[in-house]
């Protein structure tokens, strides 16, 4: 039995019923999907990712990446799993065709990324991190530097990274030290200091590893504001594409981690000889800011990330529950597998619903991406891209704490094999648990969504998702029996909106926002995770009645949206008080206490 | 040389089928449909035929309801030129389906049909020899192994205790094995192309043929449940039930 089925048909449901194909019309240079184009695309890029990737993800933890002599030696299969998927053409889904990619929407692209997540995340973070680089050379790169390496990049034929820790620089990149100085005669910078945590930052899957990388100018000013960014090869290629020297930089260490030890985490040093070679992508000194304005993407596929692995989760633990026989249920005689008592039960749905809504949002979300980039007039551009910028953090932190929740519950479903490494639920664990932490910790995120996202734009943003919201509640109250839920969504916006109200109206503790962001983020995921369920039970609701189609998938959804109203959405209410309770508890303990 | 390959579309080989209710057939309607496994090989065996410069031309044809396209559209992904779905609503049977395959045949003229040995809902392999039988074309069934030769096919068969290898001339009809070839991960580029590729619909009766089902379906059951196992006190008596209840040497 496969390990991991792509979760295609709730994906189609979701693009096809809950969002609409009818969204994609009308945008410019987007390749037009019709049901049965997604339908075949999502079909190939599941079997690869079933029957190639997913097979390796346990032998990939258990083997783990070696470095030998400044070389990182994969596990097996990882490098011929890396280049099928290029070979596939899966690198450049939704890349512009004219460099080489194949033009699909993002909301297309982003369940073909749940796919590989959620088959081997440790070999998925690969082209998640290169389409970052990707797209800040796009973006931000001149032509000349377009020309030579992009389009390999939108390939996947070389790889790239992403350079911006280092020991004394983490979540404030402000204290960045590598330095870039200026070679006149070879019509570059060279490049000197020592990069950490370099995700899959030295490895030979690819060709050519094209790294992108934040480094000071002798000139720059100190903090954040001197910082430019700098496009530095493994090597450097000429004006053909064809490969040259070896750069100045090498892979001197990998780290021991507790999960994704198939992915290579490296620590890299730039320029020990006549310094690394590195071209300046963008302006000077704004090489943070360029780095943000593709930031909020890939915070997205962390995101998504968090829901292709809670949903590898489920189906093993799911699996599970099928065929372990363990006691009896009340009053029946025989024993049963474990999927029949009732606590088990709760578990797996726990783990499933909170994932279909959040695959929900985060398919959502990429649909707006799609309308911000491609819509027809700007306002609707504008106003998508506001709707991008507030649910990018929410997806990126919800998705992936409801993620490392649901593979703690696969293994508590699994009993005492799940705390060994005999099943591959303790490796989900391990694995996912570094989702909350990079691309921008949850806790950031808090301040981002709350504080950037929620306070700055005056809660309009939030409020226009809240109305539509309103109109989901009012479906639901329609139909009879699904009025309970609509009851539930009611209380739970209603709490949203009076948290909202609470931070916007401030008061004169500064610490306030702060204090509740994280609280306050959690809150509105719920919620609009509540909303999503919500508008998949009036969808599936109105099938079942009328006996259409596949009516077992949604009397299935109705079961989990009922669910995720009655044990997931309540959450939302227990965060209330610490939204509004101000920062004076915590300011309150003194060091001694701590 | 000209290639025509036969594609059928099946209920998904991951999708635990239920019965309907009153017994008259399994529940197909919304189950989830692919090209059938046995198909596969017989794209793919086509499509390298073609990439190696034996073949000019591979065509993809079905037989059946518009969904048809679906599979039609896989195979062109794999690689074929061009597609023809010959629409047809309701039962069809292998006799009437091969007489279709061969009225296009006769249209396409081919040097080689194609065409998985059987198919995952009914497992009849009659289509292939009855295409061939109705052409008056040779056939080699079961194929693991095809090489295409001046004016024949060298075929290797897998039969009862082992395999045989057999020359057919052409044109040929020979049905594949699972074994024939592991069928290439479709490359997004290529669903991408298969778009645009030309697919010509017709409507059965266009093709003045009678495909109405013959066979009466008296009706369709679950296999009986194992039964459960039972502890024997030695080998000997393990042996005896062996013999005279499993019915084993």
């Amino acid at each position: 039995m496969a390990t991991y089925q792509p979760p295609i048909r709730d994906q189609r449901f979701v693009i096809e019923e809950l969002i609409g194909l009818d969204r994609l019309d009308g945008l410019a240079g987007v390749e037009p999907v019709t049901p049965e184009l997604l339908g075949a695309v999502l079909e190939e890029a599941g079997r690869l990712a079933g029957e190639v990737w997913a097979p390796l993800n346990r032998a990939g933890d258990r083997q783990g990446c070696r470095l030998e002599d400044g070389r990182v030696r994969l596990p097996e299969g990882f490098a011929d799993a890396y280049r099928a998927f290029v070979d596939g053409g899966w690198n450049g889904i939704g890349a512009d065709p004219q460099r080489g990619g194949q033009g699909l929407p993002e909301v297309a692209a982003t369940a073909t990324q749940e796919m590989w997540h959620g088959a081997n995340m440790a070999l998925a973070l690969a082209p998640m991190l290169s389409a970052g680089a990707t797209e800040l050379l796009a973006q931000h790169g001149d032509e000349p530097l377009r020309a030579r390496y992009l389009e390999r990049l939108v390939s996947g034929e070389w790889a790239g990274t992403m350079d911006l820790s280092e020991p004394q620089a983490g979540s404030d990149l402000g204290a960045v030290r590598m330095q870039a100085v200026p070679d006149e005669a070879g019509g570059c910078y060279r490049l000197y200091g020592e990069k950490i945590y370099i995700t899959w930052g030295e490895h030979e899957a690819a060709e050519n590893i094209v790294h992108l990388v934040l480094a000071r100018t002798p000139d720059a000013p100190a903090g954040h504001k001197g910082l430019s960014l700098f496009l530095v090869p493994k090597y450097l290629a000429a004006a053909d594409g064809s490969l040259g020297a070896r750069n100045d930089l090498r892979c001197t260490g990998l780290e021991e981690k507790l999960g994704i030890h198939a992915s290579p985490t490296c620590t890299l040093r730039y320029g020990d000889g006549e310094g690394a070679v590195g071209y300046l992508v963008g302006e000077r000194h704004r090489g943070l800011y360029h780095m943000f304005t593709m930031m909020n993407e890939s915070r997205h596929k962390v995101g998504v990330q968090g829901v292709g692995v809670a949903e590898r989760a489920y189906q093993l633990a799911r699996d599970f529950a099928r065929q372990r026989v363990q006691g009896r249920r009340p009053g029946g005689g025989e024993d049963v597998p474990i999927i029949a008592h009732p606590d088990v039960r709760r578990m797996l749905m726990a783990m499933r619903a909170p994932t279909e809504a959040m695959r929900a949002l985060a398919l959502l979300t990429a649909a707006e991406m799609d309308t911000a980039r491609h819509g027809a007039d700007a306002e609707a551009r504008e106003r998508a891209q506001r709707r991008v910028d507030l649910l990018t953090p929410l997806v990126k932190a919800v998705a992936t704490e409801q993620a490392v929740e649901a593979a703690s519950l696969g293994i508590q479903v699994h009993g005492g094999v799940g705390y060994t490494e005999e099943a591959e639920a303790a490796q989900l664990l391990r694995d996912v648990r570094i989702a909350p932490i990079y691309e921008g910790t949850n806790g950031i995120l808090g301040q981002d969504f709350t504080l950037r996202k929620v306070l700055k734009d005056g809660g309009e943003t939030l409020a226009a998702l809240l109305a539509e919201a309103d109109e989901t509640v009012a479906g639901l109250r329609g139909a009879a029996a699904l009025s309970g839920l609509g009851d539930a969504l009611a209380e739970a916006v209603a709490a949203l909106r009076a948290s909202t109200e609470r931070l916007l109206v401030g008061g004169d503790d500064p610490l306030a926002a702060l204090t509740a962001a994280t609280p306050y983020l959690m809150q509105a995921g719920l919620v609009l995770g509540g909303w999503q369920m919500g508008r998949a039970a009036l969808i599936a609701h109105e099938a079942v009645q009328a006996g259409r189609g596949d009516t077992d998938f949604y009397a299935a959804k109705l079961h989990t949206a009922r669910f995720y109203m009655r044990h997931t959405l309540p959450r939302a209410h227990g965060y209330t008080p610490a939204v509004q309770g101000g920062s004076d508890e915590l300011e309150a303990v003194t060091d001694t206490q701590w | 040389m000209k290639v025509l390959v036969a594609v059928k579309r099946v209920v998904d080989d991951n999708v635990r089928v239920r019965l309907k209710g009153d017994g008259s057939g399994v529940e197909t309607a919304h189950a989830k449909k692919a090209m059938n496994p046995f198909d596969e090989p017989a794209v793919e065996a086509a499509v390298r035929l073609r990439e190696a410069g034996v073949a000019e031309e591979v065509v993809a044809v079905s037989v059946g309801e518009p969904g048809c396209e679906e599979v039609l559209r896989t195979a062109l992904a794999f690689g074929a030129d061009r597609a023809q779905l010959i629409e047809a609503e309701g039962e069809l049977e292998p006799l009437g389906v091969s007489k279709a395959l061969a009225a296009v045949a006769e249209r396409e003229a081919p040097g080689l049909i194609l065409l998985g040995q059987q198919a995952t809902d009914d497992d009849a392999a009659q289509t292939g020899p009855m295409l061939a039988a109705r052409l008056g074309w040779g056939q080699a069934t079961f194929a693991c192994a095809l090489e295409a030769g001046e004016g024949e096919v060298r075929v290797t068969r897998e039969v009862d205790g082992g395999k045989r290898d057999v020359a057919v001339p052409l044109p040929a009809v020979v049905t594949a094995d699972l074994a024939l070839n592991e069928p290439r991960y479709v490359k997004l580029p290529s669903i991408m192309k298969a778009k645009k590729k030309p697919l010509e619909r017709q409507a059965l009766e266009a093709l003045g043929v009678d495909a109405a089902p013959r066979l009466d379906l008296l009706e369709v059951s679950e296999p009986p449940a194992r039964p459960p196992g039972v502890r024997v006190d030695s080998a000997e008596a393990l042996a005896e039930r062996l013999r005279n209840e499993a019915q084993v040497c």
